[in-house]
């Protein structure tokens, strides 16, 4: 019995050590030298080369001038240190009327908007911080957008389709646009929008 | 639904058949053939690592020093991760000076990773050091892999060995097992892994949280860490535990649907490849092939299944009046219904746990579907080494069934099934609807347990039934909206996971050390032949119907009734 017990204390050090410690350190090394950018979590410059957050994390967007991305349940929003979903089961009430809540709001903003609200733009992601939306919501927000910039819609439309990423190999995932580069992209093409508040 | 989501699906299971040969010959030559792989690399680091442990290669244990040095092993497990959790506070690698985690959390965290569960009643980012993810968290989803791996090896050489003329009674080595598994297996394919993650984008540093100001000028903070390290592991060993609260969905942890299929592919490889590993040691793959096709029918019916509920639109919001592609509070744009509802699956059929959508906003029978392929008892590839084990036991059963209808006494590769084993088998089936229904039952009428839902109505109950079926299933994931961080849940759960755990691996070892001994009788004109499509029928029934008869009264209550009440219109 002691022995037994010995011997775990021996081989728990042991796995410890390989895999606890000279496992993730290894791997840290290796990934600093061969990925610093991913491993450093893919931030992105304006053209001035100020850090404006990460390719891979949403954040809040509120100008009309600018897309915006599906709404948040990470911390009070866009939380990165918070991640997370509603959790809001198919019957919850608090769901329903946030879904109404959003959706009025968006169709008051959007008055020239095409058709009904694509229902992502009313649906938190699972982790609140999905950097992305289907080429439809994006293209559905280009009137405002354009609007508020006072540009021709087509082009920011042409701009947005311009940046869409299809499926892995043709099947895996779903096709998206990053919103935070794409809003990037929009000021390199139209320069920064009127500084309007929009809710 | 569409085309695309299909083929993801058939994509997805065409590469885990096109492994599972491979990956069972590369196991089998791992623990069974005396020589593992890359003798001249390998080979000097295995014999360093158990001399430093103590151990002696050669010396084979029985079923109860195997049981032994398990519950020894996991016992220093356990005391190890709650020490780090309570000492985060004065250890380094904590540059958010993160304060030391508290009893109840702290005990529920330490029987969850020591478990291979990875329940998480806390948000990774907001509560643990890198010291405790590295040196606690990953560390266990090394070793309970590894030990679960070791636990089904035992019990296959419980069924195939065969009794010398002295009577051969030892099951392998405990200690062999692990530190075999570990070199050869875990640690070199996640070291890759881990690469490629970060390739894609997940993060890999030891720097202290980043703070940006936005495009329009708000403060946001980005959470860092070694992530990708535990990724991989957290895939591969069926683990299921998120560096971060939002585990698989979140973009730092599954940045592009290639790494979400990548880890798709790394919860079932291991499994399936057993069932290989299985066929070999019994000397006709056929036997393992037998299985594997259980599970896949298994697995492939709830996948459709969840699919086809996921890509419903929600009826609660049609008065929003929004255009709804199917169901998606709760999932990223990158993955979209199908591979959501693909992962949901995958995750709990093999016991892993980590999630890409939140399973706690699926329709009613989207979320039906996950809670069932936990209760038929995480054999559909199951977790590392507990898939195999698991499906053994059912196995033993369907055989003595079979053997009841033609009137023999039974035997499964020549060894008779006689009242010792039948009784171990029949533990091992009873407690685990015993400890989830009991449990979930005094959750159900306390304050303490209905105080922590997020979610009223038939929803709330499906909240509670979820939590104890994933933590003594040894899954993991959760209808997250449950605030799990009490007193009650965390100590609740904490032994609903070591319950699930080790009260089915004990009758597990013992079932091995009963079949180990016993002499091998040819095949007769009564034996009834465990390979081929008439046993996997027979497979699938015994599991679907023990299942189905325990769980079915209370999955009424639960997302049966709210998917009826839901399609009225009903919110609560």
């Amino acid at each position: 019995m002691v022995s037994t017990l010995l011997t775990a204390l021996r081989v728990s050090a042991v796995t410890l050590a390989l895999t606890g410690v000279l496992y993730p350190l290894a791997v840290t090394g290796v990934a600093q030298v061969l990925f610093p950018h991913e491993a450093n979590g893919s931030l992105v410059k304006d053209d001035q080369g100020r850090v404006v957050g990460s390719e891979l994390i949403a954040q809040g967007f509120t100008q009309a001038g600018y897309f915006q991305p599906r709404p948040s349940a990470a911390g009070a929003g866009w939380d990165a240190t918070a991640s997370g979903g509603s959790n809001l089961g198919p019957t919850s009430r608090k769901l329903q009327d946030r879904a109404v809540a959003e959706a009025d709001r968006l169709r008051r903003e959007n008055p020239e908007a095409e058709g009904p609200v694509p229902a992502e733009l009313v649906t938190a992601s699972a982790s609140g911080l999905d950097p992305q939306v289907s080429p439809e919501a994006a293209l559905w927000q280009v009137p405002r957008v354009a609007r508020a910039r006072g540009v021709d819609p087509a082009r920011v439309r042409a701009l947005v389709l311009s940046r869409v990423e299809g499926r892995t190999f043709g099947v895996l995932g779903e096709p998206r646009v990053n919103v935070l580069t794409l809003n990037l992209a929009m000021d390199r093409q139209f320069g920064g929008p009127a500084p309007t508040a929009s809710r | 639904m569409t085309l695309v989501g299909w083929s993801q699906l058939l994509l997805f299971f065409a590469l885990v058949l096109v492994l599972t040969k491979p990956v069972g010959t590369y196991l089998f030559r791992v623990f069974e053939s005396g020589t593992p792989p890359l003798p001249r690399v390998l080979g000097p680091v295995e014999r360093v690592l158990l001399r430093l442990c103590g151990v002696n290669r050669e010396q084979e244990q029985t079923w109860g020093q195997y049981t032994a040095s398990l519950l020894a092993f996991s016992l220093f497990s356990v005391l190890g991760v709650y020490a780090l959790q309570r000492l985060q506070h004065v250890l380094p690698f904590n540059p958010q000076g993160l304060p030391a985690v508290g009893p109840e959390l702290a005990f529920n965290t330490a029987a969850s990773f020591t478990s291979n569960t990875n329940w998480q009643s806390y948000g990774g980012e907001s509560t643990m050091s890198y010291a405790t993810q590295m040196w606690g968290l990953t560390w266990q989803n090394f070793a309970s892999a590894a030990a679960g791996l070791g636990v089904a090896l035992a019990l296959a050489r419980g069924l195939t060995r065969r009794a010398g003329p002295e009577g051969r009674e030892t099951l392998g080595s405990f200690w062999v097992d692990l530190v075999r598994g570990t070199l050869y297996v875990f640690l070199p394919l996640s070291f890759v892994v881990a690469l490629f993650f970060v390739s894609q984008g997940v993060l890999q540093n030891l720097a202290p949280y980043h703070g940006v100001s936005t495009l329009e000028g708000a403060k946001q903070t980005l959470a860092f860490g070694p992530v990708a390290s535990q990724e991989a592991i957290k895939m591969l060993g069926t683990n299921g535990g998120g560096f971060f609260n939002a585990n698989s969905a979140h973009p730092f942890e599954n940045p592009t649907p290639l790494t979400n299929l990548v880890q798709l592919l790394l919860i079932f490889v291991l499994p399936a490849g057993l069932t290989y590993t299985y066929g070999k040691m019994t000397g006709d793959t056929k036997q393992g092939w037998a299985l594997f096709a259980a599970m896949s029918i298994l697995f492939l019916v709830g996948a459709a299944a969840s699919y086809a509920a996921e890509a419903q639109p929600n009826p609660a919001l049609a008065s929003a009046s929004v255009a709804q592609a199917g169901n998606l509070e709760g999932k990223e744009t990158r993955f979209g219904v199908a591979a959501s509802a693909l992962f949901a699956t995958v995750t709990t059929d093999a016991s892993c746990g980590a999630v890409n959508s939140m399973h706690d906003s699926f329709t009613a029978l989207g979320g039906l579907v996950p809670l069932v392929n936990m209760q038929l008892g995480e054999v559909i590839f199951g977790g590392v080494g507990a898939g195999l084990y698991g499906i053994l036991v059912m196995a033993v059963l369907a055989v003595f069934i079979a053997g009841l209808m033609v009137g023999r006494t039974p035997e499964f590769l020549g060894k008779k099934i006689e009242a010792r084993e039948m009784k171990l088998a029949m533990l091992y089936v009873l407690i685990f609807p015993l400890v989830i229904l009991g449990l979930s039952a005094v959750g159900a009428v306390t304050p303490q347990g209905t105080s922590s839902l997020n979610n009223a109505g038939p929803h709330g109950l499906s909240e509670i039934l979820y939590a104890f079926t994933s933590g003594v299933a040894n899954n993991g994931s959760a209808f997250a909206g449950l605030n799990a961080n009490t007193p009650f849940w965390n100590i609740g759960l904490g032994l609903a996971m070591l319950a699930g755990r080790f009260l089915m691996m004990v009758p597990v070892l013992a079932l091995a050390g009963s079949l180990v001994g016993k002499k091998a009788v040819a095949p007769g004109p009564g034996t009834f032949p465990t390979e081929g499509a008439l046993f996997t029928g027979l497979l699938v029934s015994v599991v679907v119907i023990v299942g189905a008869l325990t769980f079915f009264p209370v999955l009424s209550l639960g997302p049966i009734v709210e998917h009826f009440l839901g399609a009225a219109g009903k919110v609560y």
